[in-house]
């Protein structure tokens, strides 16, 4: 039987706030345990919550730039729950008025189809603590440090139909959060985690199947890989004759399989009701405008204006608005070289940076070749001085000294100067056509792949200074006599 | 020197007439004395009560300070105190130094007044006789066997006994004039957030506020002229600025209209108490003002509605005493973790607590959250609309206090409903977040009787001044608990 895959994403991303939802703690990560912890995050007695208006901010300009309705007035409410990590014995959440709702997002799959997925709701909500069972022989540590930090989370409509899908979606809305500058995104420390909701159906059918909820998704890659196991899984428990149930499950990376939580039984009471502790929300026009102006371009807008002004590709597009920084880097560069066709310098960064950068775990605001360097890098290619093969290695070597030398300066250095000279090419092309008697014979009848190699083996010769198009031209004319 | 009044106490520290350290040891002598009989007092801070004594004087000396500099007061222990046991009345908190001071701590610290001690409550301010404190039962100064009236029980004997020129109280339901009129003192809960609640231990957040215990309705207005304004420390403290209530008290008198609700004289007031309220309303008449009997539609329902949401939002609040990070935490080794919460809680909170929490969570559960809470909420804004309504023809409203005068300790401890019927007249106010105040009215078998009034939101001028009023033509209020003179 063929089945239809229906899943819906719940997105916690960590609000970039400088201090907590309620309280005026700091939020910055990694400090020693509970020393970002106020009394109000510990939930002493007596004490109250003050609502972050920029957490509000943050929220508003996510529902903006997903097209959602802002609530004009919304209300936090109680998660009553005990657990070690939770001080207050409940979590301060939105339940039945969310302060955005009613938006969308569009995706590009891999096939380039366009879709819109659904958003629900966003809410915000305060963190829990952590607690830490590893360190402590028979005792656990609580540390309250993340106890009151701020999130936004998003919900999707089950709109997602594949576990690309759900990656391709949670990838958006983490460029998007990026962009809007409202989170730093850092899934390493836990700025931006997933639940994933699950079911199939038969295909065709309309009613949705029993689902189930992973939880704790904190990877882009775990995401797929546990949404594509627990999907495998399902078809097998249905095709087996028996009945998905409705659960909470946990993935465990180490054996790629998902394992049950909690059954739906067993699912908390969480007694929600509005936390008289703090007034509704009230939201008006002038401050939606104001944020309004203040929303940077988003990576839709950005990707086809690069295609439009920029005549780059849609993958190249894509690639350089994958980050506000990496989109700046870029028309800086531009800005900074305009006779330089773009792409020439799209090609460097895609090629260069983006790896250098990868290599040393660096973000590109860390780049130790500036983009108008790298732009001369590329007007050095573009005005025949050097071959790309070659600007490789002045690349590297900008990185290593920090690009204080300046790149003619390195080219020079490097002995790197591209030789277009037609005699010394003729002498080279010559000298290689003798050697390879046989792949010359082959190109003569016309084999195109044969080119290649016989280019491949001048430019090894000329250690990568040989004009490459010259040498092909050169090539050709002496054996084809084109 | 405890027979005169803030306002009097007030002008000699001023002139310098007394000291306030002087005061200050003779209410802690009192204290001494005729404590161990009343049990009002939780802790006594003997030493930081003459440090801040001799701070007073010396600001005192140079001519500065407040009309509070120098008083020695006491807070409910319901108030946190920084370094000093907050105990909420209960086993829970026994252990519990608090960290810092509420609002109202800090604001009547830095006026000047003097911290004699924390006063005994029912436990988490869940009670309407002071028994259900973990430091056991205070007792009414007029008769020690019947009960001071909760739950600031310990607040309310503090004063009547002369042991505090007067001192801070909470209202839920009727938690400052109920005991206000059972040890016949002056109670005022003022307007919903018309003081902070920060630091004050949350038992229904949207009903608790805080308020006074004195004895005359002047001292309520010296107090609370400090401890009201708006505090960024809590959301729901009401941003307007505050009036000057002892101004107010000296303006002439305007005639009202008072509203006196049919449904408050019902089977449930004593004959005795509603002859001393009809007395009552008639000093109010020589005085000017025009009586109107008025109804109130669904505040019959208010000890229903309250129930329900008192305890909804205490289970919620009461959820942070779990042992972990301070307060009680149960000896020995927990199976598990719920094992461990349930130890903790279960030796830790009184029956009464229990029993609310028990209640709270029971009407936000699943299934019953629409029937209970929903629905309270509701009738919770009828009644509130029932006072709009009132308040559109009459200026004040006045009824009872409570039903009796003081019942004896043990009386109805083991009959909650008996316990919570004793609030009947008290738990509208609150609801609508109204302000309100019980002044002494009268004696009923030598135990005094409360007359109390309550007005529209933010009319704490208007009901201080009426008080003031008729505490100038009576002298119910200057009444001494037997054997508390000397």
């Amino acid at each position: 039987m063929n089945w239809d895959v229906v899943i819906g994403l719940e997105i916690h991303t960590q609000l970039a706030t400088k201090s907590k939802i309620f309280s005026g703690s700091s939020t910055q990560y990694g400090a020693s345990p509970n020393s970002q912890a106020s009394l109000v995050d510990l939930g002493y007695p007596g004490v109250l919550p003050v609502l972050n208006r920029d957490a509000v901010c943050m929220a508003i300009k996510f529902g903006l730039a997903t097209g959602c309705q802002i609530s004009p007035r919304s209300i936090f409410a109680r998660k009553n729950y005990f657990y070690p990590d939770l001080p207050k014995g409940y979590q301060i959440s939105q339940y039945e008025l969310p302060i955005v709702y009613d938006g969308c997002l569009e995706i590009v799959l891999e096939d380039g189809e366009l879709r819109t997925i659904g958003i629900t709701r966003a809410h915000l909500e305060e963190d829990a603590g952590k607690s830490l069972h590893d360190d402590f022989r028979d005792h656990s540590g609580i540390d309250l440090n993340r106890a009151g930090t701020p999130l936004l989370e998003i919900v999707s409509e089950p709109d997602l139909r594949s576990a690309t899908e759900a990656g391709i979606y949670m990838r958006a809305i983490h460029t998007l959060v990026c962009y809007l500058g409202i989170s730093d995104g850092n899934m390493q420390e836990g700025s931006f985690r997933c639940d994933a909701n699950v079911s199939i159906r038969s295909r065709g059918e309309k009613k949705l199947g029993t689902r189930t909820e992973l939880k704790n998704l904190n990877s882009f890659r775990f995401v797929e890989k546990a949404i594509q196991v627990e999907i495998e899984r399902q078809i097998n428990v249905v095709e087996d004759g028996a009945e998905v149930v409705q659960e909470t499950r946990l993935y465990d990376a180490g054996s790629n399989t998902t394992r049950t939580m909690r059954i739906k039984e067993e699912a908390n009471d969480y007694r929600y009701f509005p936390d008289p502790d703090l007034l509704p929300v009230i939201i008006e026009d002038k401050l939606i405008e104001k944020l309004r102006s203040e929303l940077p371009e988003l990576p839709d807008a950005k990707r086809n204006r690069f295609i439009s002004n920029y005549a780059l590709s849609e993958t190249v597009a894509e690639e350089l608005t994958s980050t506000r920084e990496i989109g700046d880097y870029f028309e800086e560069a531009v800005k900074s070289q305009p006779s330089v066709p773009p792409k020439q310098i799209a090609k460097l960064i895609q090629r260069e940076l983006t790896e250098a950068l990868k290599k040393n775990s660096l973000n590109i605001k860390k780049s130790k070749v500036p983009p108008e360097i790298i732009a001369v890098l590329a007007s050095k290619i573009q005005d025949n001085s050097i071959s790309s093969s070659a600007a490789s290695a002045v690349f590297e070597e900008l990185w290593r000294t920090d690009s204080s030398i300046g790149v003619s300066n390195v080219i020079e250095k490097l002995g790197l100067e591209q030789i277009s000279n037609e005699g010394v090419i003729n002498t080279m092309v010559d000298d290689i056509i003798a050697q390879n008697p046989e792949q010359a014979e082959q190109c003569r009848k016309g084999k195109d792949k044969v080119i290649g190699f016989l280019v491949g083996q001048v430019m090894k010769i000329s250690r990568g200074k040989a004009n490459p198009q010259q040498v092909i031209q050169t090539l050709k004319n002496k054996l084809r006599g084109e | 020197m405890h027979e005169a009044t803030i306002a009097q106490l007030a002008q000699e520290l001023k002139s310098r007439k007394i000291s306030s350290q002087e005061l200050t040891k003779h209410f802690l002598e009192r204290i001494s004395r005729l404590d161990a009989d009343l049990n009002a007092f939780i802790t006594i801070t003997q030493n930081d009560a003459l440090a801040q004594a001799k701070a007073a004087d010396a600001r005192l000396a140079s001519g500065e300070g407040t009309p509070l500099t120098g008083i020695p007061i006491a807070h409910k222990d319901i108030f946190c105190t920084k370094g000093v046991k907050t105990s909420c009345g209960s086993r829970m908190l026994d252990n519990f130094i608090s960290p810092y001071d509420a609002t109202v701590v800090a604001r009547l610290k830095q006026a000047g007044a003097v911290m004699l001690g924390k006063t005994n409550m029912d436990e988490f301010a869940m009670g309407s006789s002071n028994e259900t404190s973990f430091y056991g039962p205070a007792h009414n100064p007029w008769d020690r066997d019947t009960v001071p009236g909760g739950s600031s029980g310990g607040s309310a004997a503090a004063v009547a006994a002369r042991m505090a020129c007067g001192a801070t109280g909470t209202d839920t339901g009727g938690s400052i004039r109920q005991p206000a009129a059972f040890s016949g003192v002056t109670g005022v809960k003022p307007t919903y957030g018309r003081v902070s609640r920060y630091g004050i231990v949350a038992f229904a957040s949207s009903l608790d506020q805080a308020g006074t215990l004195t004895r005359t309705a002047e001292d309520a207005a010296l107090m609370l002229q400090i401890m009201s304004g708006p505090d960024e420390l809590d959301s729901t403290a009401l941003p307007n600025l505050v009036p000057d209530f002892c101004k107010a008290l000296k303006d002439p008198w305007e005639n009202i209209t008072i509203g006196v609700p049919d449904n408050f004289f019902d089977k449930d007031l004593d004959p005795n108490n509603a002859q001393l309220i009809r007395d009552a309303l008639s000093v109010f008449e020589k005085l000017g003002a025009t009586i109107k009997e008025i109804h109130l539609e669904n505040i019959h329902l208010s000890v229903p509605v309250y129930y329900v949401v008192a305890p909804a939002e205490a289970s919620s609040n009461l959820s942070r005493f779990d042992g972990i990070r301070y307060g009680y935490r149960a000896e020995g080794e927990s199976g598990d973790l719920a094992e461990f919460y349930m130890r903790t809680r279960g030796e830790g909170f009184g029956a009464e607590v229990k029993r609310r929490i028990l209640m709270g969570t029971y009407v936000l559960s699943a299934g019953y959250y629409d029937a209970y809470y929903l629905q309270a909420q509701k009738i919770r804004q009828l009644i509130s609309q029932d006072f709009s309504r009132a308040f559109e023809d009459v200026d004040l409203i006045a009824g009872p206090t409570a039903p009796t005068p003081a019942f004896s300790i043990g009386q109805k401890i083991n009959d909650p409903i008996q316990m919570y019927l004793n609030d009947i007249y008290t738990i509208g106010a609150p609801l609508a977040g109204l302000p309100a105040l019980s002044t002494p009215c009268g004696l009923v078998n030598n135990l005094p009787v409360g007359l109390q009034l309550i007005g529209p939101h933010l009319s704490e001028e208007r009901l201080l001044k009426a008080a003031h009023y008729f505490q100038q033509e009576t002298d119910w209020h200057t009444l001494v608990p037997p054997g508390y003179f000397e």
